[in-house]
């Protein structure tokens, strides 16, 4: 579904992507992980089309995509969460929610989407007439899954879903990221959390100063002594 | 909404049209000639203060140079129809031409500054208002253009058909002066302009600036054009501003750069700020207030005379001080206006969007 070949992204003259070849099949669940500044979100950002890519090819769905503009390509099915949750704080989660049916205008399908992230999210449900900004970090990033899946990707791009959240919010959130997949939607997603990320997900990529050193399933990733000692700590 | 609410509505919105209707005769017989002129000011800068509102207050991206628009509405009109290039092209083909030409501006404005946010887009604008002044008060050689810091005399009136706005004209008893007409004029431009806010900040455009203020980077996630939407409303934003300095030409008959200051940006994003970022009732509120307070505490002076005797504080000084001081109280007991964007609730946008579905099913 995703192809990427010798991406490269490069802020001024520092190259923070060098060269990354990576592929995520229909229904996949992949992770990139790797410690910080090693070119995750650099990445992902290139893919997303928040970033355009110095060097490479990035082919989604059967055409190249590389780099087309983020607005171009979340009409395609291609969504992303971004880094840090970004909810729009001042709206209500049914607006962020809203927001996130930007694309659509189909009513009643969108009603049906509204009560899917419900179903999802109940937690959501709850709260859907808070500002986005008085929610808990795990709120807002169950927001954030949320409001990408109103796009109805077909591809979606998680970065750092664990990011500054409690151990046990963590759990849940891979627990919904599981939900997720189960629906049907493949996902890339990033993290530093290699544990649960590979736990979660079918197959990983390692990520060391803006190159890929490892890429396997997940199971074999998790047991290698290379992962083990890098990012388990063990 | 039942029957009699909507009754009351309808009587209620046909009570503010007759009394916007009757107010140039009202203002005059209470207050004098002199308000009618400053109520006719206080049109213009509703019409301002709701163009930098949506540049400002719907799109979240801070303009300090907006005054330039008017300046190139107003020049453009100016131009046009005056002696100066001895053209008199008719009012109603410089008016869209002069919205035309702002809107070009504010792309000119927005496409250089597309990365910027915050103080750093503040800055860049705030040079742009500079510089467009700067070039008005000096494009009087080698060929003169713009006539320099002496401006721009003998400005065509308002001439809809045989009608001049300029002579006085007598109509069911009632005696319309140019300040009558340009009033029903100018309350007509506003009226428009308060409506095409309302419709743009319900839309689908409005849905995408409020994206954009609140986290720029989601919005883009969210499939919005944020290139195309923040240009949009440089351009839709520098239109009001066209037109209202095509009317402001018209109206004064003489414009010169010094209209066009700096400190005129100002006030117009005080009264977008004081009545209530992103709201168009409080950004009218805040227009009207502006304009009108200054002008009232001009009977301080002789006011002071009367009581003391002598005059302590010169009025102008005073207005200044309160004004600032008025601010200052504003950004602390009521920082979101004097009539705040209406908080929307889960409620009122579940009820939006079936009322949307009815309409279009």
């Amino acid at each position: 579904m995703l192809t990427v070949h010798k991406l490269e992204v490069a802020y001024g003259g520092i190259k923070a992507v060098k060269g990354i070849d990576l592929t995520v099949g229909r229904g996949e669940v992949v992770a990139l992980i790797g410690a910080n500044g090693a070119g995750k979100s650099s990445t992902l950002k290139a893919l997303s089309g928040l970033l355009k890519p110095s060097a490479g090819r990035i082919d989604y769905d059967g055409a190249e995509i590389t780099g087309k503009p983020a607005y171009h390509l979340v009409r395609r099915g291609l969504a992303m969460v971004p880094e840090g949750r970004g909810v729009f704080p001042r709206l209500t989660v049914v607006e962020n929610l809203a927001m996130g049916a930007y694309i659509h205008d189909d009513k009643a399908a969108i009603t049906r989407d509204f009560d899917r992230a419900y179903t999802l999210f109940p937690r959501l449900a709850e709260r859907r007439a808070q500002p986005a900004g008085t929610l808990s970090g795990g709120e807002q990033q169950m927001l954030a899954m949320a409001r990408a899946l109103m796009c109805r990707p077909r591809l979606l791009l998680l970065d750092e879903p664990s990011m500054g959240l409690a151990p046990l919010m963590v759990q849940k959130i891979f627990e919904t990221v599981r939900a997720v997949a189960a629906e049907g939607v493949t996902m890339l997603l990033v993290e530093q959390n290699a544990k649960l990320a590979l736990e979660t997900c079918d197959r990983g990529y390692v990520m060391e100063s803006g190159v890929i050193v490892l890429a396997d399933n997940a199971k074999t990733l998790l047991s290698s002594p290379q992962v083990r000692q890098a990012y388990l700590g063990e | 909404m039942n029957a009699t609410q909507t009754r009351w509505r309808w009587l209620l919105w046909v009570a503010v049209a007759l009394l916007l209707l009757a107010a140039p005769f009202l203002i005059e017989a209470t207050l004098g000639r002199a308000w009618v002129r400053i109520a006719d000011v206080a049109l213009l800068f509703i019409m301002l203060a709701l163009g930098l509102n949506i540049v400002v207050g719907f799109a979240g991206l801070l303009d300090l140079g907006y005054i330039a628009f008017f300046a190139v509405g107003a020049y453009c009109y100016a131009l046009l129809a005056s002696p100066q290039l001895a053209i008199h092209w008719p009012f109603l083909v410089l008016l869209p031409l002069g919205a035309m030409v702002a809107a070009v501006f504010g792309i000119l404005l927005g496409a250089p500054t597309l990365r910027l946010r915050g103080d750093y887009l503040a800055i860049v604008t705030l040079g742009f208002g500079e510089i467009i002044r700067v070039l008005l008060n000096n494009l009087n050689r080698p060929v003169n253009i713009t006539n320099g810091p002496q401006g721009i005399t003998l400005i065509d009136p308002l001439q809809i058909g045989g009608f001049s706005l300029a002579q006085t004209h007598s109509f069911a008893g009632l005696t319309f002066t140019a300040l009558h007409s340009y009033y029903f004029v100018f309350l007509a431009c506003a009226v428009v302009s308060i409506i095409i806010s309302r419709r743009l900040e319900d839309s689908r455009i409005g849905r995408a600036w409020v994206a954009i203020r609140e986290d720029e980077l989601a919005a883009a996630s969210m499939g919005i054009n944020t290139r195309n939407m923040k240009l949009l409303a440089f351009a839709m934003g520098a239109t009001f501003g066209g037109v209202a300095g095509g009317l402001f030409a018209s109206f004064q008959g003489f414009i010169s750069p010094e209209s066009f200051h700096l400190i005129d940006s100002i006030m117009v994003l005080c009264m977008v700020v004081l009545g209530g970022m992103g709201n168009v009732a409080g950004v009218v509120l805040g227009a009207v207030l502006l304009t009108a307070l200054p002008e009232a505490l001009r009977y301080i002076g002789p006011l002071q005379q009367r009581w003391f005797g002598e005059v302590f504080i010169d009025p102008s000084d005073l207005r200044m001080l309160l004004f600032g001081l008025a601010l200052v109280l504003m950004m602390l007991f009521r920082p979101s206006g004097i009539w705040p964007a209406r908080r929307r609730t889960a409620e009122n946008v579940t009820e939006r969007m079936t009322e949307k579905r009815h309409a279009s099913g």
